[in-house]
């Protein structure tokens, strides 16, 4: 009898456990789950919001805000031309200038340098994407501004000002100050994370297929160019793009030494890109008109970045889901 | 006299040549940027080093000041930013590895928060302020953290979720089969094991947000007295720094540079701290 109860008063105690367990488990999901949703949803409110704040311009303007270059704060006219093409040739220039030092880089650190000195270099130029962007700006303004004001921009300007259809690109005053310094102030800063996902892609290359290719008496360089750069192609290119993104956005190193002169003018002129714009006159932007043109280029390049990154995601997707067939 | 093939045979070599070496000027180039920043750096930052620094708050131009409240409000406010994100990461995380690995909404959520881990900081700080600064009229500390926060949060999330998905199925199996209820295998077996890696990934975040300033600029603002109300703008040493380098005053672009020698020296340490924890952990689980 006594025994009885026990039995019973236990298996009780368990369905209890159980039932207590079971909602636990739910509880426990429901809340992992909503701060999953909840990243998804900064993602599309903050689009929507930048949307909001930014329709005066973009829809009542429409494309007039994307293709005439006037900005003029004092009379409240706002067309966004000029950053927009700031910020496009600034990170061209930057892939320009990033991609084959990437590239290089990335070489040197699968196929060219002694074992001992990969992990090393590998590590400093990793640690050149941890260097806050102002801190880049500072040195872009203070040391390499002045430098390049001094030795290279004349030169550029005496040989290259010259040429026939590129000349144009190359005149004004040198200053040091101008997109060209942006440009290359942002291949340093994209150069860790370009040339880190090449790095990390030819270290996929299969062993046989490289040797196969040395067997046949290809040199290390033709085993690179013919054999592992196809052979990462999707995956390179994904980087690249994930580069771009990063330049695209960035914003203190840019603001330091692209001069935030909102007009288009040359390379080695003063300019503007979408994000100096905003954070050099959000603060002093009273007028509705100013504040919506603002975030009405933060809405376009929150698009355009989101666009890039996609890309530059899919592109490295295919990569892994290939590497998990092999 | 040279046979065709001999001559493409040294053309070969002579490209190879070449291209190895360029390959090396390229890490050359890269090394010296990384010493020419750091060495600007220290040399222009390490003159205005002193006690000072640390015990005096920011001054107007020519009067003896430090950075005092900066660097509390800059620690405040990062730590603070931390504290939000971390615990939401973390969860989205388990989420992404426990519940919706291989799924569809998981692949989806993935997607958005790889996106956000390299969307535009500015963004995120412009989204902060027509969120919260317009509606409350009035730039806070509040809003700068939410703002770092939301750069904190995709790092974590990330990492979360590729640390819980090394930890081996077996573990999770062991524990199931004892008759422990999944939320305890997650929070009590599976955080454990994945414990190295997810402090990893919180250190990784706070380097990245400790010398950030664009997100602070429509948020938090700066503040040149010392202020600990969360409703208040407070000092912050990113926007000190901006505001004394382009400042015309020679003893603020001292300090300014004094902060960008402290900020990059925490920064290196966390992420030099993280790497080596990020070592550890890949070694207990080879």
């Amino acid at each position: 009898m006594n025994a009885e109860v026990q039995r019973e008063l236990r298996l009780e105690a368990v369905a209890k456990r159980a039932h207590s367990d079971q909602r636990m488990d739910f509880f426990f999901r429901s809340l992992t789950a909503s701060a999953a949703w909840f990243v998804l949803i900064t993602l599309v409110g903050a689009m929507l919001v930048m949307f909001d704040g930014g329709r005066e311009a973009l829809v009542e303007q429409g494309t007039k805000f994307v293709t005439t270059d006037y900005w003029d704060p004092a009379n409240l006219i706002f067309h966004g031309l000029a950053p927009i093409v700031g910020t496009l040739l600034t990170s061209l220039i930057a892939l320009l200038i990033a991609v084959p030092i990437s590239f290089g880089i990335a070489v040197f650190l699968t196929e060219v340098a002694p074992a001992w000195l990969r992990t090393p270099v590998a590590t400093a130029i990793e640690l050149l994407a941890g260097i806050p962007s102002i801190i880049y700006g500072m040195w872009g303004l203070f040391v390499l501004v002045p430098w390049l004001g001094e030795y290279v921009y004349p030169w550029l300007i005496d040989e290259l000002g010259t040429w026939p259809v590129i000349g144009p690109w190359f005149q004004g005053i040198p200053i040091g100050i101008g997109l060209l310094t942006a440009g290359f102030v942002l291949a340093v800063m994209v150069i860790p994370f370009i040339s880190s996902i090449m790095r990390e892609v030819f270290l996929t290359v299969p062993g046989r297929l490289k040797e196969s290719a040395y067997a046949l008496g290809s040199t290390r360089w033709e085993v690179v160019w013919d054999i592992v750069l196809p052979y990462t192609r999707g995956a390179v290119i994904g980087g690249v793009f994930l580069g771009l993104g990063r330049a695209l956005g960035e914003t203190m190193a840019v603001t330091f030494v692209i001069g935030n002169a909102n007009r288009l003018g040359t390379l080695l002129e003063p300019g503007s890109s979408i994000s100096a714009t905003i954070a050099n006159e959000f603060a002093e932007a009273f007028a509705d008109e100013h504040r919506s043109a603002l975030l009405g280029l933060g809405f376009l390049l929150f698009v355009v970045s989101f666009i890039v990154l996609s890309i530059a995601k899919l592109m490295l997707k295919g990569m892994s889901r290939w590497e998990g067939k092999r | 006299m040279s046979t065709v093939a001999e001559r493409l045979y040294l053309r070969r070599r002579i490209t190879n040549g070449i291209a190895l070496v360029l390959s090396g000027a390229a890490a050359v180039f890269g090394l010296i940027m990384l010493g020419w920043i750091l060495w600007t750096t220290i040399s222009k930052g390490a003159s205005a080093l002193g006690p000072q620094l640390f015990t005096t708050a920011t001054a107007p131009p020519g009067e003896p000041g430090g950075l005092a409240n900066a660097i509390v409000g800059t620690l405040t406010i990062c730590l603070s930013a931390v504290a939000w994100a971390t615990p939401l990461g973390i969860l989205a995380g388990t989420y992404l590895a426990e519940y919706a690995n291989y799924t569809k909404r998981g692949e989806l959520i993935r997607f958005v928060n790889d996106i956000l881990l390299s969307a535009p900081s500015i963004v995120l700080g412009l989204f902060i302020y027509t969120l919260i600064v317009r509606p409350m009229e009035q730039f806070s500390m509040f809003a700068g953290v939410l703002a770092l926060g939301f750069i904190v949060l995709p790092v974590v999330v990330r990492t979360t979720d590729e640390m819980l998905r090394m930890v081996p199925t077996q573990m999770r199996e062991a524990a199931l089969s004892l008759g422990v209820p999944q939320w305890k295998v997650t929070t009590q077996v599976l955080y454990r094991a994945a414990l190295s890696g997810i402090t990893t990934g919180v250190l990784l975040g706070l380097a990245r947000i400790s010398g950030e300033t664009a997100p602070l600029i429509f948020t938090n603002t700066n503040n040149q007295y010392w202020n600990f109300s969360p409703l208040q703008p407070m000092s912050n040493l990113p926007m000190t720094i901006y505001e004394y380098a382009k400042s015309p005053f020679e003893d603020w672009q001292q300090l300014a540079w004094a902060g960008a020698l402290l900020i990059t020296a925490f920064v290196l340490l966390v992420s030099v701290v993280a790497r080596l924890l990020l070592l550890k952990n890949k070694q207990s689980h080879d």
